[in-house]
């Protein structure tokens, strides 16, 4: 089937595809994350490539169809990586594929680290794109501060590519800190977890992941030189009763499964992510009865499984923040997408209707 | 520098707008009188002055918004003013402008040290936020070095930096969530607390439009934990090629400053000269802090020395006191007023990157010569964002020219070897004519459309970033 997909060799065959273009396309990085249902898939592979990588300057520039795993390794060869930690969610999704940076940029797709680090989104610096009009178009560059003009590279992060079709990316990376050192502390329920990372995370210690799962303890993680996780180290265990967590439990492991939502892959039932105000999981998570959860970022992001076809939105009633479908979902009725406030949604649509005036892009995924 | 002339219709209708307006304010909130209309001619570009046909002082989010609506009826253009500090001529009012000032509205609406957020009136000062979560143990980062006095408003808008964002970021890295009025007086909320977006990350675009797409009245802001303490390593050099090859070596040993300042002789004399910080007299001096508990600070500072002895520096001094640090920045804190005390001068803002820095310091020295004009660098290494500042007599005929033209050469130049026109200060009106060297047109046009979406009727701070040639077919409409 591949052979039918669309398959721009650059992004000047990708602008004059998009400017001669009437029926909708799905645009498709690696297929690891979902979407674009329905239409005929625009693939972005050939758009490859890390053009550059400054590492005296912290800077690495790619093509959006760059596979994620070779951003990492050329970062990876010079002691860098990409702060924001992006998740790998193909397994949780049930999706083979490799995962490409455009993809991330689209999807904004953050891990554990976003809470001290940032998101995607904080990371970008620039990007270009073809809107639906087939135009080429630049925001941002190679340099980390940069305030030249609207930031529509930023706009980008997290679109789903309903305003254009990235074809290059630009990040402020950061080092690979010499050492890690997860601790753990014990936690009896949901509000004593994230009371345990607030502390946590309101102390100079700079926690670079803080998660709780029913059940278990809270893990928190710390990265730096050998002496700064030492002192850290030291008062989190004064301040929390924390300790270092053995090899086994808090590996590097621990946190990759936390960013990918691991837990859940392959059990049956609907995968729903949340972004609140973290004070507001512990309600959020007695509300919801679901059948397991994960709370990273000190409670900010919370990963439900749920009962297949659950309206959680309905059964949360109004919070703090918003609720999205990753997994599950059909012709159950239930929307994937949360729902913007009128006003807002109204500027969104005005965008669209100046960015894809023919409606070509990812119709049915918001 | 153009302006469009203003609409001679508009100020034909200045009473009745005025009396519209009085109907909305409390009672001091309309200025009409021109003497108290001229505090308002300018912002910190002062070169460029014209008062505003009015302005209002609102003092909450509901009196904006009927501001708005009445302008919008009128269709009276608007100029949004924080407080005033603008380096790049942002809140620069238009004859015919209603001009709406934030400086009334500094209150704290909410303090969440548990979810780590500060909730503010928009007209509040940058300092004035970190000042109101000190106590607790907390921050808000960006630090723009007009802190005392600019407002998170007019933060917001220019995308604000500061000397430290190499560690925390600029504004929109540590902005939640925004109160926004649009152009026709709607009131919407965009982020909140949750720090991420529920659909297109509107936030993300308001952040940095200049007062373009609506006129923010309160901010959610991040707020970090205050660090143990600070203390930097003052190292100097025999050029500026090692001083930036050190600048690399540094950062990529993984140990992430939060500040990295570079000088050079021209700016290290006129400083030492004014402020007496001790300072050696070589041709390039990098100022370098790391923050932490005091055996961290130490071990951050070694690893750093470490690495510039490698670079055969002039000298290296580590702070070991409150005492020492301060002499260590007295000299950079003080470098603008001691560029001020010699001349008048121009700062620019240009961002390159890193590794351009010795071709970009060497090209401005032969542009010093071509334009016959004196030029300082001081910089934020760790991130490219220079700060040249070209000294010229304001009483001399022509000499304002020659340096804006040298500045636009400098600009170019920034451009030319990968980097932008502005990293921190905002394109404004000062370098709204050198945008299509940095855009295609496709760029800027992709840019206006957003603007389509937030202000269709182009009333908000419309003469600004874009070249008035780009954007003219759409102020007209």
């Amino acid at each position: 089937m591949r052979a039918a997909h669309l398959c721009p060799r650059d992004e000047a065959d990708l602008a004059e595809l998009i400017a001669g273009r009437n029926a909708p396309v799905a645009i498709r990085g690696g297929g690891t994350r979902g979407g674009g249902v329905g239409a005929e898939v625009l693939e972005t592979g050939a758009l490859a490539g890390v053009r550059l990588h400054e590492p005296g300057a912290l800077t690495l520039v790619a093509g959006a169809g760059t596979p994620l795993a070779e951003v990492e390794a050329v970062l990876a060869a010079a002691g860098q990586r990409l702060a924001f930690e992006p998740p790998d969610l193909g397994p949780l999704l049930g999706l083979r594929g490799a995962s490409t940076i455009g993809g991330v940029v689209a999807s904004n797709a953050s891990g554990p680290r976003r809470v001290q680090a940032g998101a995607c989104r904080d990371a970008l610096i620039g990007a270009r794109f073809v809107d639906g009009t087939g135009a080429v178009v630049k925001s941002g560059g190679r340099v980390m501060k940069n305030v030249t003009g609207l930031d529509l590279a930023r706009l980008m992060a997290g679109a789903r590519g309903r305003l254009g079709v990235l074809t290059e990316v630009a990040f402020k990376v950061l080092p690979v800190p010499e050492q890690v050192l997860t601790l753990r502390v014990e936690a009896a329920d949901a509000g004593a977890a994230v009371a345990a990372m607030a502390r946590a995370l309101g102390t100079p210690c700079e926690v670079t992941g803080a998660a709780w799962r029913p059940g278990g303890p809270v893990w928190l993680r710390l990265e730096g030189l050998e002496v700064q996780l030492r002192h850290r180290a030291a008062l989190l265990g004064r301040l929390l009763g924390a300790a270092p967590a053995d090899e086994k439990a808090g590996g590097a492991d621990l946190w990759a499964r936390i960013r990918d939502g691991a837990d859940f892959a392959g059990r049956p039932g609907d995968v729903w992510r949340l972004a609140l105000k973290p004070s507001a999981a512990p309600g959020v998570l007695a509300r919801a009865g679901a059948e397991d959860a994960l709370l990273d970022c000190g409670g900010g992001l919370m990963w439900l499984l749920m009962a297949p076809g659950t309206d959680l939105r309905a059964r949360l009633g109004p919070f703090e923040g918003h609720a999205r479908r990753l997994r599950g979902g059909g012709a159950d009725g239930i929307a994937d997408a949360p729902t913007e406030a009128p006003a807002l949604a109204a500027l969104t649509a005005g965008l669209r209707a100046r960015f894809d005036p023919r409606g070509l892009f990812n119709p049915a995924g918001g | 520098m153009d302006m469009p002339l203003p609409d001679a219709a508009v100020i034909a209708r200045k009473d009745r707008i005025a009396a519209r307006l009085a109907a909305v304010l409390p009672e001091d909130g309309l200025i009409s009188d021109p003497v108290a209309l001229a505090a308002y001619e300018c912002d910190a570009l002062t070169a460029y002055r014209c008062p505003p046909m009015l302005a209002v002082l609102p003092r909450t989010t509901a009196e904006v918004a009927a501001v708005m609506r009445i302008c919008h009826e009128e269709g009276a253009p608007v100029v949004p003013r924080g407080a005033g500090t603008s380096l790049a001529g942002g809140s620069l009012p238009t004859a015919d402008c209603v001009l709406v000032g934030l400086a009334r509205m500094t209150a704290v609406l909410e303090i969440d040290t548990a979810n780590r957020f500060i909730r503010v009136e928009a007209g509040r000062t940058n300092l004035a936020v970190s000042a109101a979560v000190e106590e607790a143990g907390f921050f808000y980062a960006p630090d723009p070095s007009s802190q005392l006095a600019c407002a998170i408003g007019g933060n917001i808008a220019m995308n604000s930096g500061g000397a430290h964002c190499l560690k925390y970021g600029v504004t929109t890295n540590n902005l939640l969530g925004v109160t926004l009025v649009l152009a026709d007086g709607t009131v919407v909320t965009l982020g909140g607390p949750e720090g991420e977006a529920a659909g297109i990350d509107l936030l993300s675009v308001v952040c940095g439009a200049e007062g373009q797409l609506g006129i923010v009245t309160e901010a959610t802001l991040r707020i970090l934990p205050k660090p143990e303490g600070a203390r930097p390593v003052l190292i100097g050099f025999a050029s500026n090629e090692v001083a930036g090859a050190c600048v690399a070596d540094i950062i990529k040993a993984g140990i992430l400053p939060v500040a990295i300042e570079f000088m050079d002789r021209p700016c290290i004399r006129a400083t030492e000269a004014f402020a007496h910080a001790g300072y050696p007299d070589c041709e390039a001096l990098l100022i370098v802090e790391v923050e932490g508990s005091p055996a961290e600070i130490d071990a951050q500072l070694a690893r750093i020395s470490e690495i510039a002895r490698t670079h055969s520096p002039v000298e290296l001094r580590e702070s070991r006191s409150e005492a020492e640090s301060k002499k260590i920045w007295l000299g950079r804190k003080s470098a603008f007023g001691a560029m001020g005390y010699i001349a008048d001068y121009m700062c620019l803002d240009g961002t390159i990157p890193v590794s351009s820095l010795p071709e970009v310091l060497r090209r401005i020295g032969e542009l010093s010569q071509e334009y016959g004009l004196q030029v300082a660098n001081v910089f934020h290494a760790g991130d490219g964002n220079m700060h040249p500042l070209i000294l010229y007599d304001a009483n001399k005929p022509g000499d304002l020219e020659t340096c804006e033209a040298f500045g636009a050469a400098i600009l170019r130049l920034c451009v030319e070897v990968g980097g932008c026109l502005t990293g921190e200060h905002g394109v404004g009106i000062e370098k709204r004519d050198l945008m299509g060297v940095q855009f295609a047109p496709a760029d800027l046009e992709a840019q206006m459309r957003v603007k389509d979406v937030f202000d269709p009727g182009w009333r908000l701070n419309a003469a600004k970033v874009f070249p008035l040639e780009a954007s003219r077919a759409r102020r007209a409409a």
